[in-house]
């Protein structure tokens, strides 16, 4: 197991996090944020959640529109600045901001930097709680199987793979059991899974056959955007059996899961 | 070739239906996928072999017209013909000349992209010269109505063994053959009299070497020989992007091509041919011919496509794409499919003739992370969306959505009221189900997958009682 000491950590005692919840988590699975927000006080963070918030431009910026992604950039970079560090429940909203936002702005070095400057300040969840909080033992209580998927953004944009493992293992009574190639994309890619819906199930059914043959009752990921697809597919299946969960929910989870067959 | 990438969505539809199709196309996560991760791992360090061969990829591109005047005077000296076609049409006019000019009847072709592109075989039958193809993948297709090829490196992968079997049987009228060795060695005994009777040999040209005019060549079937040195005329046709300064550039790239192609070391036969038949020398063509085409790649140069210049033609992130697959090469509709397609095809061909193309991605960035090249392919793709919206190619009811969505989202009090109402509705018209099969609206979701209804207020309305209750 990986032991986490790195001098980039905490730098006060107790850091001033602005939660950036992400509009899909916002409006689809609040419990998502607030089981977020738990686990980020219960690593020693002081938790503030700016509700002026609004979506991170990536629908826009995917589709070619630069100019929105910019203005909600810029409306992002104001509400959070003033952070200690942002956090982000899903790999997809975190890389837009890492990976993309300051290249927006490459034709303007002030904004540049500051944007720069933020982004590196930005995290998402799993990889904040453990590289930056050193967190070791999630708060949560999840005795289940279950299989983690990577989704995209989050595992090539930042490296999101070892950290959510670290946690979920950690958990007594939790099996993690890993499906054959859980790097292959879920079929999602946002406005894809509209513009191009067949392909896009299709390439869920290939995911959902790697999920079913762990017999992992769940399926844990960082994405809320993956999540409602695999689930929504899931469900038109005819599947009632496996959980569609975010890493947040089962580290934070203070309940037993719900009996299989729910 | 003639561009169908206009019927990209009807195309991938029809091939999603094709269980036999879908079948096949298995192999490649099973199979190429394994074999790429296992060769290289060979290597001791595959991450600086690919950044040395990046490098050296762009220190020939910056210096591209250079190089390739080098390359000129290097192989003119040695004896060939260096031409130069601005389109792949025009290739195709300068093969058929030089065939004319030494009165061949028949050309026997190793495998070539390029000469995809130029739709050659089309040209020298139009011209009465029967073009034979000689790469088994490609023999194939071409006595299957000139079907044209799926995929770069391996151009029948959308067939099955028995599909190749019905077809040998039914074209060379022999008893139906079962055995893949029994098959081959029937089309190795339909190809032999061609190969001793061909006039001129055409090929491809994986890298032409500045520093001494040869074309390098990666095959695995051993026809490209008997195409290259046995006819008394030689042409190889590649694209100008394909020039590497020298051979120790030569030597690191090999390193990475058949690896990250095909999950070989090395291909079975690889070949660096050099001018003309010199006195003395046993084999080689009387007359050797390089055909450098254009056909767009120019117009990437300097801009922000030039870094698709580098492609080495591997097939790996197609090999990776999700959506490649699961519909396979044809459905992209011209020569070159997968991610490097998506984004060769609009440089190529036009971005309004490939709407489809760039769209159709998941952005899951696998792309970017096997290739050898380092090509920043979903980048690319990106780009081309950034193209697309700006010259207003993309239907009028996308981009409404796209501007009401801007508008509220830059509007975060009219932002949030919308998104609980939203929510309120959804639940509202869900009642106790936690999920929808239809939804007026949201058709395009529900065709294929439930919608998920909200599980309660949004955070944000949450969050903010909460709030107010504490204090």
């Amino acid at each position: 197991m990986e032991t986490i000491a790195d001098p980039v950590k905490l730098s006060q005692a107790r850091p001033r996090v602005g939660f950036f919840y992400t509009c899909l988590v916002d409006m689809m699975r609040p419990e998502i944020g607030f089981a977020s927000v738990r686990l980020l006080e219960d690593a020693g963070c002081q938790v503030d959640v700016p509700i002026a918030q609004t979506c991170c431009g990536q629908p826009g910026y995917n589709a070619g529109d630069q100019r929105v992604a910019r203005d909600l950039a810029l409306q992002w970079l104001q509400l959070f600045e003033a952070f200690d560090y942002v956090v982000v429940p899903s790999g997809s909203c975190a890389g837009m901001i890492r990976q993309h936002y300051p290249d927006l702005f490459r034709n303007d070095p002030d904004l540049r930097i500051r944007m720069q400057n933020l982004s590196e300040r930005t995290w998402e969840l799993s990889s904040f709680l453990v590289e930056v909080c050193g967190m070791q033992k999630p708060p949560g209580h999840f005795p289940a199987e279950i299989t983690y998927h990577d989704a995209c953004s989050g595992l090539r944009e930042l490296g999101v793979q070892h950290q959510p493992r670290l946690l979920l293992r950690s958990m007594p009574g939790l099996e993690l059991k890993e499906m054959q190639d859980s790097r292959a994309c879920c079929g999602f890619g946002g406005t894809f899974a509209v513009k191009y819906g067949a392909i896009s199930a299709s390439i869920a059914d290939e995911k959902i056959a790697q999920i079913e043959q762990t017999g992992a009752s769940c399926v844990v990921m960082g994405d809320l955007g993956c999540m409602l697809h695999l689930e929504g597919r899931l469900r038109r299946c005819g599947d009632t059996r496996i959980r569609v969960m975010h890493v947040a929910e089962v580290l934070a989870a203070q309940d037993r899961p719900a009996p299989e067959g729910m | 070739m003639q561009v169908q990438s206009m019927h990209f969505k009807a195309r991938s539809g029809q091939k999603l239906a094709d269980l036999r199709l879908q079948a096949n196309l298995k192999k490649l996560s099973s199979k190429w996928v394994a074999g790429r991760q296992a060769a290289i791992a060979e290597l001791d360090d595959f991450e600086a072999t690919r950044d040395d061969a990046v490098q050296r990829r762009d220190r020939g591109l910056a210096d591209l017209d250079l190089w390739l005047e080098r390359f000129e005077q290097e192989a003119t000296r040695r004896g060939t013909v260096v031409l130069w076609a601005e389109t792949p049409a025009e290739a195709s006019k300068l093969v058929v000349a030089i065939a004319k000019q030494h009165q061949v009847r028949k050309v026997t072709k190793s495998k070539s992209m390029v000469s995809e592109e130029m739709a050659l075989n089309r040209a020298l039958e139009a011209a009465g010269i029967q073009p034979v193809e000689t790469d088994l993948g490609e023999y194939i297709l071409q006595i299957n109505n000139n079907e044209p090829p799926s995929h770069i490196v391996a151009p029948v992968l959308h067939k099955d063994k028995d599909e190749v079997s019905d077809l040998f049987a039914k074209v060379h009228q022999k008893p139906r053959l079962s055995e893949v060795n029994q098959m081959t060695r029937e089309a190795r005994e339909v190809l032999r009299p061609h190969f001793l009777s061909s006039d001129m040999g055409v090929s491809g040209g994986n890298f032409l070497i500045a520093e001494t005019g040869s074309v390098a060549l990666f095959t695995n079937e051993g026809n490209e020989g008997m195409c290259t040195i046995m006819p008394r005329v030689h042409v190889a046709v590649t694209g100008i992007e394909k020039l590497l300064p020298t051979l120790e550039d030569l030597a690191t790239i090999a390193r990475l091509l058949p690896r990250s192609a095909t999950g070989q070391s090395i291909s079975n036969y690889f070949s660096i041919l050099t001018g003309t038949r010199a006195e003395g020398e046993s084999d080689g063509p009387e007359h050797h011919y390089v055909i450098l085409v254009d056909g767009g790649r120019s117009g990437l140069l300097g801009g922000d496509f030039e870094s698709m210049l580098r492609c080495i033609r591997c097939g790996a992130c197609m090999n990776h794409c999700p959506v490649y697959q699961k519909v396979g090469g044809h459905a992209y509709g011209w020569v070159y499919p997968g991610p490097m397609g998506s984004v060769l095809t609009p440089a190529y061909v036009g971005l309004e003739k490939t709407l489809d193309l760039p769209q159709a991605a998941t952005l899951c960035g696998e792309c970017h992370v096997v290739c050898p090249m380092k090509i920043p392919l979903p980048d690319l793709l990106r780009k081309l969306r950034e193209r697309q919206f700006d010259r207003g190619l993309r239907p009028y009811s996308e981009r409404i959505g796209l501007a009401a969505w801007g508008f509220v989202a830059r509007r975060p009090l009219l932002y949030r009221w919308l998104t609980r109402a939203a929510s309120t509705a959804l639940r509202w018209i869900a009642g106790a189900k936690p999920q929808l099969r239809s939804m007026p609206g949201a058709g395009a979701w529900t065709e294929h997958r439930d919608l998920l209804v909200p599980t309660g207020k949004p955070f944000s309305a949450q969050w903010a009682a909460r709030k107010s209750t504490r204090s």
